[in-house]
């Protein structure tokens, strides 16, 4: 229980998917101008991850992994292309759950959920899981379950909410300020996510 | 149809300055950030990502009129995935310690945008050469700013150029000189604001870009 805890909000604030990774950038920059729309990828961000982290993790515990189908035979090679046929498929799944239950909620997400596939956040939180099911079973990072995973996905999937809702709450007040020229839009932008970045760094030393 | 026509040159050259892939099209962000601390592991990331961009261009573009149009995207990620297995192999077999540097972002090119923006925009609508040339321009123009990036935090942060050192041990703080290294420079945060220093040059230099 004490693990589930300290890595979920280890990955909200330390491992934080936008500013330690960097992952998930282009969907952030581009759709971070109101709050409104960016909780509302927010949230599916969030989903999508609870769904694939903890699928591509039985995938590579049951399937991939070296000696795990045949003896002597390490299928990791093929996670690339496996993770991310998981990926586009789940986010499928989701878009036509999406369309049958909450019109209104598909509605307000229009491009961005097809658009989740090649978000790289949902692929980097499943490469990292990767990794971490090699760590000592000591480490806060490490991963050894389902319900661990689960936690990881919440987590990073929380942590890139919160990144996306607070730069749209910045941009959105920025509106009215006088910017350079050539640094108005997406250089200022870059400079802001930084300085955020900077004040997350902070976040490095909590020990749990 | 020439090799080397007017169009065919644009699709190279432009993607190197006025259509640059990170300071204008905005795409590929993720990895240009995260790879830059070091010279040498931006360069080999520049690079195998210019090959993936040109072949998975040369290979949509030559299947393009028979995807069925509601499973490309599908099919451009598989695409996408093989070659990047293909490069991650080889990566690990020749030089193993720039991909234990790189580790999950070498697997993070399949979702780089790039990829998917040049295949759709590009690869989907023009014959294999043109789609060719655009894939190496667009993967240059990426490795442009990975190497200026690179090479500004690796000078900075660590004191040295692709591992070479240049900045004399007698020069630091601990033997009696005046430089300290910049230690945040190492941070990923300053990659962010030297990329946004990249993108005001760009932005100051060709004016018309908004």
């Amino acid at each position: 229980m004490e693990h589930f805890f300290s890595l979920f909000v280890r990955s909200i604030f330390v491992d934080n998917m936008i500013f330690a990774f960097f992952l998930g950038m282009c969907s952030y920059l581009a759709v971070s101008k109101t709050v409104k729309t960016s909780l509302g990828l927010g949230i599916a961000v969030t989903f999508v991850l609870l769904i694939t982290v903890p699928v591509d993790y039985l995938l590579q515990t049951v399937v991939l992994a070296e000696n795990a189908v045949l003896e002597g035979v390490d299928l990791t090679f093929l996670s690339f292309i496996l993770f991310i046929a998981v990926i586009a498929g789940m986010v499928q799944l989701v878009e036509m759950i999406v369309e049958r239950f909450s019109p209104s909620l598909y509605a307000a997400l229009g491009i961005f959920l097809p658009l989740i596939a090649v978000n790289c956040a949902i692929m980097g939180a499943s490469l990292f899981m990767q990794q971490r099911i090699n760590l000592e079973p000591a480490s806060t990072q490490f991963i050894g379950g389902v319900g661990d995973s689960i936690a990881y996905a919440l987590g990073s999937g929380i942590g890139w909410t919160l990144a996306i809702v607070c730069l749209a709450a910045i941009r959105e007040k920025m509106a009215y300020s006088d910017v350079p020229r050539p640094l108005r839009g997406l250089g200022i932008t870059f400079i802001t996510v930084g300085l955020m970045a900077m004040a997350f760094m902070c976040f490095s030393g909590l020990k749990m | 149809m020439a090799l080397f026509s007017k169009e065919n040159r644009q699709a190279f050259t432009n993607p190197l300055n006025l259509d640059n892939p990170i300071a204008v099209q905005v795409l590929g962000i993720c990895s240009a950030l995260a790879v830059t601390s070091q010279l040498k592991p931006a360069i080999v990331m520049g690079l195998s990502v210019t090959v993936i961009t040109a072949f998975s261009n040369v290979i949509i573009s030559l299947i393009r009129k028979t995807i069925p149009n509601r499973i490309r995207i599908i099919i451009q990620l598989v695409v996408v995935a093989a070659l990047v297995t293909i490069v991650s192999n080889i990566l690990k077999a020749y030089v193993y310690d720039v991909s234990v540097q790189l580790s999950v972002y070498v697997g993070l090119i399949i979702t780089n945008c790039i990829l998917m923006g040049r295949l759709e925009a590009f690869a989907m609508q023009n014959g294999p050469w043109p789609s060719f040339l655009d894939g190496v321009g667009n993967g240059l123009g990426y490795a442009i700013v990975l190497i200026v990036v690179g090479f500004v935090r690796e000078l900075l942060g660590f004191g040295t150029i692709f591992g070479f050192q240049v900045v004399p041990d007698s020069w630091l703080m601990d033997n009696g000189g005046l430089y300290l290294h910049n230690g945040m420079m190492t941070m990923p945060a300053m990659a962010l604001i030297l990329v946004a220093c990249f993108i005001w040059a760009h932005r100051a230099y060709n004016k018309d870009i908004e």
